[in-house]
């Protein structure tokens, strides 16, 4: 890499993440003055976003070549107080919490408790979602049986589709006035809502092109003081930019990847919804220009490589924003999930490998920053070059990128009512979330505990943690006369708790659509503008709210060794099997050791296992999948984790496959840590069993040692390996290689390993970063030896 | 028909194309020094007690190596991996123990696996009867046929057995047109002498039809801590692993000589 792309880097590296006080300070000032409140909300909003974007300092980095930053700085990260406040306490466990920290200097500390606290107090979104919350949900909440996303972050899990690469932001305007034209105040009664809308999507679109206009004076400010002279002219160029983008669709590949960089700001600053924001299929945006560039000879690829890599660090200068409590645990990273594809197919379905998605590879492999996260989606019709370009980079061992199946993305799609185009124009978001690109609104609304419901079926109802009565009284486990007696009374546990959480569900989506709409998100998904109508309210093309179920393998082996012990083999009767739970197998070592190494485990291909998978599967499915969602869209389910395995485990008693209380449950599709003892081919094979075609997404972990990739033909066997998953439509398998000796050392000293990036579950994150449960659990993790 | 089977392990990746299944077969005519599965020799049953380490208790449990499986089992395993088979160009290994000592059983899963087109690869010492190689050789895709020593003597002192069966049936192969892979285990001081070397060359090039390749296999140590965990007789005691700069140096013999060399397995 360059020199200025190595101090950039390491700048990047080197900040430390940190509060800024900046954003909470403007939102406070605009919403303490004169406007806000006597315009209509949408308006209110765009206006709060125009006065940051006015105000917010200005912040060029030395000799970058992309500019913009949502802080003063890099990881510099402001707060929301509109959504969530954080009180003095807050900020004082982030300052000094050891992992995922941000630093709260006095001055911050002295803002929050002057001006921010004593301003929105009982004013935040926090506050009405809480205060609208029932006591079921406030109960089954506290215990860990669900989280909820949108308490401290807006919906988004969005991606960018391909429109600001065809449009400027005066060509929106233009859309939006169209639009404005076309209004029915005689029969259409949401005639004025849509007209405030819109009026506050201009107001959004102007704000950035003033954001752009400011970078570019800023830049010409550094170019008259400039006394390098390539500098001073590189600097002139990034000011010509700005003036150019966001207000006019881009021509060339510089412009293009800047547009997006204020696109992506714009939509950070505006809320902060959930996995930040997303370029979705990088390559095919940026193919043309550079093919167009190269031909023009305009552009040669050490300067495309070099823009590319000033573009990746920005990302990296971006944190997920601070999280705090229950959001903290299920999602404990700094990673905020931008999640850049490469290759897949193209709009007519033909094989969209070009040179570009060889470049990013190149870029991701030379970069190893945490952020951007980046994965490979894999036709049938993609050549196995690009799949072991991948491999290639896989076996370096920082976990990316991610493996996807562009082919049942595809048809996920397609099931969920998308047309043939939309679809192909799609991928996966965030960890492994299925999504029509540019065109979709899909909010994930929070993990669900599989396991703890579990629990609580064999306690009828019970939740021994808590000591409330959480659930329905399902009957004296001691009743059940038969293993399907025990199926029907999860069932209803599962329901009456899905039930709590839709309900829950559907009144923040409410709040949100009313209270926090985003005009700027809005501008960029179709179909928003056309349909007069924000994203949050049901504005986009297509609209899903997702359920995102956790512990299919430990729910899985639990209820196999109740059905292979208790119901099978009369080992013991489900009393005393919970009697030996409730006593986490203290004095029941011998039955846990059985439970462990002599009781059938999904991930081995067994049938007596994976059916129960198949039936937990189908009951979670048959509980959410379908059912309608305020704003139009519909519910359905996806399976992952991030890192809410070890928090859901925490809250969990011992369990029926072995583990003890509060051990992390397994991730994803994943089979549970240890129990896949058949080798790779056996845990495809069973995850495989579940019809992943019928999700939106599933995640499924295999590590390996990098012994696994050591020459060329053991690399096309991984090959194969995923080409046979992908042939049975898995959706994502992602490698997790490096071995156990490495990561124990990186524990003992963690100063050896600032690097040393693991794949967690559906993203990767600095082992250092990690806590130690995670840390300790993903050395567990098979590591599946054998090449 | 059964055969006494006491492994089947997936995605196996060293015995032959592709991803393969190999289905290890128990009971070995030959006794090699350097036995990686002594738990495989003995055509019968055998029980140990394993010990283990859990929630800091000892736990003992009897355990069984081997299991009499009739055919149509044995393929039910190895269809569970038909579509990594058909995406890589894989199939079936038998291997052993030595799959030759079953002919009968072995035929019809080889006859088995031909019907259903998957390819079958077979891990052999060659050491059986001119009948038997004739009953498989219709249904066997390769063979991988290991050639331990070219002197009977010392083949007999090292397998208990004398080479000559071996070699014939291998020329016998060649003649029939079988493919053939030459695994050539190397063993320090045992069998990897220069003589040694030159008559293994002189006689694979005095076959009718070239083999395909010669795999070098190193000796590892990697079965020593089985004898101690089965209770056998360790003849090599504490060989170190086999040097790599040596093994590179057979390596650019045979090359030298116009084979294909693959070191590793």
């Amino acid at each position: 890499m360059t020199e200025r792309i190595h101090q950039l880097r390491e700048q990047s590296l080197n900040a430390v993440n940190r509060i800024s006080a900046e954003r909470a300070l403007l939102v406070t000032e605009f919403y303490k003055g004169e406007t806000a409140g006597r315009v209509s909300v949408p308006v209110t909003r765009a206006m709060c976003l125009k006065h940051i974007l006015e105000n917010k300092f200005i912040c060029v980095n030395p000799d970058e070549l992309i500019v913009g930053e949502r802080g003063p700085a890099p990881k510099a990260t402001p707060t929301y107080p509109e959504v969530t406040l954080h009180s003095l306490k807050d900020l004082d466990i982030l300052n000094s919490r050891e992992k995922v920290f941000f630093r709260v200097d006095e001055e911050t500390r002295r803002i929050y408790r002057e001006v921010i606290i004593p301003f929105w107090t009982g004013k935040t979104q926090r506050d009405r979602i809480f205060s609208l919350m029932e006591q079921p949900w406030l109960d089954a909440y506290a215990a860990g049986m669900f989280t909820e996303f949108q308490e401290q972050r807006a919906p988004g899990h969005t991606a960018n589709g391909d429109k600001i690469y065809h449009k400027g932001m005066l060509d929106l305007i233009a859309d939006i006035e169209e639009a404005t034209g076309k209004l029915d105040f005689y029969r259409d009664p949401d005639a004025l809502n849509k007209q405030e809308e819109l009026k506050a999507m201009k107001i959004a679109a102007e704000a950035i092109i003033l954001y752009a206009a400011r970078y570019g004076a800023r830049l010409r400010e550094m170019s008259a003081a400039e006394s390098r002279e390539w500098r001073r002219k590189e600097l002139e160029e990034m000011a010509a930019i700005c003036d150019h983008v966001p207000a006019h669709a881009p021509r060339t590949f510089h412009e293009a990847l800047q547009y997006y960089w204020f696109v992506h700001l714009g939509v950070i600053t505006e809320l902060n919804p959930w996995d930040s924001f997303n370029p979705g299929r990088l390559d095919q945006h940026l193919w043309p220009f550079y093919k167009q560039e190269l031909a023009n000879g305009t552009l040669n690829e050490d300067r495309a490589r070099e823009i590319l890599q000033s573009f990746w660090i920005k990302f990296n200068n971006h944190p997920a924003p601070p999280k705090i409590g229950v959001t903290a645990l299920e999602s404990n990273t700094y990673t905020d999930f931008s999640l850049i594809n490469m290759g897949g197919l193209q709009t007519d379905g033909s094989d969209g490998v070009n040179d570009m998605s060889y470049l990013l590879l190149d870029v991701v492999e030379e970069m190893r920053l945490l952020q951007p996260s980046s994965m490979v989606q894999v036709s049938k019709k993609n050549p196995d070059r690009f799949l072991k370009r991948a491999l290639q980079i896989v076996k370096t061992g920082f976990g990316q990128p991610s493996i996807f199946n562009t082919d049942a993305i595809i048809q996920e799609l397609i099931r969920q009512g998308k047309s043939i185009e939309d679809a192909r124009n799609g991928g996966a978001s965030g960890c492994v979330e299925t999504g029509a690109f540019g065109k979709e609104c899909y909010i994930l609304t929070g993990y669900f505990n599989l396991t703890k419901v579990l629990e609580l079926t064999l306690h009828n109802g019970l939740d021994l943690r808590t000591g409330k009565q959480l659930g329905l009284q399902t009957g004296d486990p001691g009743s059940f006369q038969s293993f399907d007696d025990l199926l029907e009374a999860y069932n209803k546990q599962l329901r009456y708790f899905i039930d709590i959480k839709i309900r829950g569900n559907n009144i923040i989506e409410k709040l949100y659509a009313e209270y926090m709409p985003v005009p700027f998100l809005s501008l960029l998904i179709d179909d928003c503008i056309s349909n007069g109508k924000d994203y949050n309210a049901g504005g986009a093309r297509y609209n899903s709210s997702y359920i995102q179920g956790v512990g299919m393998g430990s729910m899985t082996d639990s209820l196999t060794a109740i059905k292979y012990h208790v119901y099978r083999f009369n080992n013991l009767t489900l009393p005393e099997f919970i009697a030996a739970m409730d006593a986490n197998f203290k004095g029941y070592e011998s039955l846990r050791q059985d439970l462990v190494y002599n009781t059938p485990k999904y991930g081995n291909d067994l049938e007596f296992a994976d059916e129960q998978a198949v039936m937990v599967f189908e009951m979670y499915y048959d509980a959410i999948n379908g059912r309608p969602t305020p704003r139009g869209g519909t519910y359905r389910i996806n399976l992952l984790p991030t890192t809410c395995h070890v928090y859901f485990g925490s809250v969990c008693g011992a369990t029926p496959d072995g583990r003890k209380a509060g051990m992390p449950l397994s991730e994803g599709i994943s089979p549970v840590q240890g129990a896949d003892r058949n080798g790779p081919t056996a845990v495809l094979k069973s995850a495989a069993k579940l019809d992943h075609i019928r999700t939106g997404g599933t995640l499924l972990n295999q590590k390996f040692t990098p012994s696994f990739f050591y020459n060329e033909e053991a690399i096309d066997k991984i090959c194969q390996l995923v080409r046979s998953y992908f042939r049975m439509d898995g959706h994502h398998i992602q490698f997790n290689v490096v071995d156990a000796d490495t990561l124990r050392d990186a524990q003992k000293h963690p100063e050896n390993y600032r690097d040393l990036i693991v794949r967690v579950a559906g993203y990767s994150d600095y082992f250092n970063d990690l806590g130690e449960d995670l840390q300790n659990e993903i050395i567990e993790r098979t590591g599946h030896e054998g090449l | 028909m059964t055969g006494l089977i006491f492994d089947i392990r997936r995605f196996s990746v060293h015995d032959g194309p592709g991803i393969r299944t190999t289905v290890f077969m128990k009971g070995c005519p030959l006794s090699c020094w350097w036995c990686h599965n002594p738990e495989s020799k003995l055509p019968a049953c055998e029980t140990f007690e394993e010990s283990r380490m859990f929630d800091g208790q000892e736990f003992r449990q009897m355990r069984t190596i081997g299991k009499e499986m009739p055919v149509a089992e044995v393929m039910e395993e190895i269809e569970k991996d038909l579509v990594f088979m058909n995406e890589s160009g894989g199939g079936v290994t038998f291997s052993g123990g030595e799959p030759l000592f079953q002919p009968q059983f072995l035929e019809e899963a080889l006859r088995e696996c031909r019907r259903k087109d998957i390819h079958t690869t077979l891990d052999t010492s060659g050491y059986a009867s001119r009948e038997t190689i004739e009953r498989i050789l219709p249904y066997t895709s390769l063979f991988l046929y290991d050639i331990k020593h070219m002197d009977d003597e010392l083949h007999k002192r090292y397998m208990n057995q004398s080479n000559s069966p071996i070699l014939e049936n291998l020329r016998f192969i060649s003649e029939r047109g079988g493919q053939v892979i030459i695994r050539f285990p190397v063993v320090e001081k045992i069998n990897d002498h220069r003589e040694n070397l030159d008559q293994l060359s002189l006689f694979l090039k005095s076959l009718p039809n070239p083999v395909k390749e010669i795999d070098l296999l190193p000796y590892h140590r990697i079965g020593s801590g089985k004898y101690a965990k089965f209770g056998k007789e360790n003849l090599l005691g504490s060989m170190p692993n086999y040097p790599k700069e040596r093994l590179q140096e057979i390596g650019d013999f045979f090359k030298g000589q116009g084979f294909a060399v693959k070191t590793g397995g």
